[in-house]
């Protein structure tokens, strides 16, 4: 199974990089502009900053989630909407390797690529302004980051999944999921405003004497359960039976 | 491989209030080319559809390289290929991009994925061209494409839903010729659906003819033809008054007299004898100046089967 998912992801990277017209032209605005933006350009010019900065992890974090749905929707809507998808179904593929494939694919690339530029940016730090001094994350951020934007991608993809194979074009799946992922972001700020005082202090007090582990470790529980439903939901929904005949 | 390749058993799909398939029972024998004939919306492509495991069977059950549709279609399509309504290329992908995946979903190691598509490509003419995007191609060049991707594993079993659909007449015939040569090169049977009645006459060892999801015939064109359809015979003259085909049709060997184009066409019960038609002609002051006598062809008897259906 691993190798037909391997399959389905070179199929995958090979779509997105062609989308540009040729193979080296899909790489260089794909993979290299971001890169040399977020992991060069960037981290070169906050210097010191970059490393200490609060805003960095949030970004780390929403990059991939943005990428990994703009993806997915890519993925399965459009592999529908250019009617590929039947002759796919018709192959010796299991539905959940296609299924699997497709998402490890988007969440490889964005999340890879999230995580490259982080790594990236940290060794133009150092380099342009070390001083002789190694610059490093705290081990903690590096750990919270990486499972938050990991989990937050899957669940981008898990959504994207099932939001895809409703929708009857690719734009109408990516406008759906941005909007769901904006509502969902927003629902938490304004949610957590609205709450009334007392469970407020009450999450006051569970949280100001936590650390950050504790703290990611209860975001990343419900991330990985929302997760779990959603991929479930998605296994569910992906069958030939029921998607030959959308 | 076993002997019979597809056995269908009172096959039957219904979506909703509408039968697709109608308690639909064949045979088709390993090795061979047969032609699934119908009209448009008559449950060819669901018939297809079930074989390959994609769609489950109201009722009835089939059986294709002797797995079950219901329980082992993985088993089914791990052996099959298949050409369906939409050509399925990844137009973004060149040619050999295109065959490259579907070669690496069926596992061939890379020494024979780039020998197959190398074989299959030049075959079809398309070598010099792999390295372009598929979506500068002509219809033809993507089908033809398709049919390497069908054949790209050596299945046992290809399954093409109207492949010459939508092609100029020198492509279809192009790619007819093709496919023939291809399927018989591996030795592989073919479920071939068409509108194109000749098509199915030049490569078909046998043909179903299904209306409404219901089998209406099935056996070798020339077999369908002496059932259903007599000798005929075109005569070319002047003077064809509808007095003079009343009076033919009034004959007992003529089943039919009908003007088609300025010419008069003949279907003959048995055998088809012409002189008393000519004498009788001539008599009635009918200038005669060109006789042919034929058979008939696929296509006057699926349009007769039409007609028996209809009524």
């Amino acid at each position: 199974m691993i190798g037909d998912i391997w399959t389905m992801v070179w199929k995958e990277w090979r779509e997105i990089f062609l989308q540009r017209g040729t193979f080296r032209g899909g790489v260089f605005s794909a993979i290299v502009i971001p890169l040399a933006l977020l992991g060069i350009f960037i981290p070169w010019q906050e210097g010191r900053r970059w490393a200490q900065s609060t805003i960095a992890p949030v970004l780390w974090v929403w990059l991939p989630v943005f990428l990994v749905a703009t993806m997915i929707c890519e993925s399965f809507a459009g592999e529908r909407e250019r009617k590929t998808l039947e002759t796919l179904l018709a192959s010796r593929l299991a539905d959940r390797t296609i299924l699997f494939g497709k998402i490890a694919a988007a969440i490889g690339y964005g999340w890879g690529l999230a995580m490259s530029s982080m790594l990236l940016g940290l060794v133009t730090v150092n380099v342009v302004h070390g001083q002789g001094r190694l610059i490093l994350l705290p081990a903690q951020s590096i750990f919270v980051v990486s499972t938050i934007s990991l989990l937050a991608s899957a669940l981008a993809a898990s959504a994207g999944v099932l939001i895809s194979l409703r929708a009857a074009t690719v734009r109408q799946a990516q406008q759906t999921l941005s909007l769901s992922l904006m509502g969902l972001m927003f629902g938490c700020i304004f949610g957590l405003q609205a709450l009334p005082p007392a469970w407020k202090a009450w999450l006051l007090r569970t949280f100001a004497g936590a650390n950050l582990i504790t703290t990611a470790l209860v975001g990343g529980a419900a991330l990985l359960t929302l997760d779990l439903l959603l991929i479930s939901a998605a296994m569910a929904r992906f069958q030939r039976a029921r998607l030959i005949l959308d | 491989m076993p002997e019979i390749a597809v056995r269908t058993e009172e096959l039957t799909r219904d979506f909703a209030s509408v039968r697709a398939v109608d308690g639909l029972s064949l045979e088709v024998e390993a090795g061979t080319v047969f032609g699934f004939l119908g009209p448009n919306g008559s449950g060819k492509t669901t018939t297809i559809r079930m074989l390959l495991g994609l769609l489950e069977p109201s009722a009835g059950r089939a059986e294709v390289l002797g797995f079950d549709t219901r329980t082992q279609s993985g088993q089914i399509r791990a052996r099959s290929g298949a050409l369906l309504e939409n050509p399925g290329i990844y137009e973004r992908f060149s040619a050999e991009d295109n065959l490259e995946f579907y070669a690496r979903i069926w596992r061939l190691g890379a020494r024979e994925r780039r020998a197959r598509i190398r074989q299959l490509l030049q075959h079809l003419g398309l070598w010099e061209r792999r390295k372009e995007t598929v979506v500068k191609w002509s219809r033809g060049m993507k089908q033809k494409l398709a049919v390497a991707r069908a054949l790209i594993h050596r299945p046992s079993l290809i399954f093409l839903d109207e492949p010459t659909a939508g092609l100029d007449p020198v492509a279809a015939a192009a790619l007819r010729a093709d496919l023939e040569s291809l399927a018989a090169a591996d030795g592989a049977t073919v479920f071939l659906t068409t509108h194109h009645l000749a098509e199915a006459e030049k490569l078909c060892r046998r043909v179903a003819v299904i209306r409404e999801g219901k089998l209406l015939a099935v056996g070798h064109p020339d077999e369908l033809r002496s059932q259903r359809g007599g000798p005929k015979a075109e005569i070319i003259g002047r003077g064809f008054t509808q007095a003079v085909l009343a009076a033919l049709r009034s004959l007992p060997l003529v089943a039919s007299a009908e003007m088609q184009n300025g010419r008069l066409s003949i279907s003959f019960r048995g055998e088809a004898d012409l002189a008393p038609v000519v004498t009788l002609l001539v008599s009635l002051g009918v200038e005669v100046e060109e006789v042919h006598k034929g058979k008939a062809s696929l296509e006057d008897v699926f349009l007769k089967l039409m007609e028996e259906e209809a009524t």
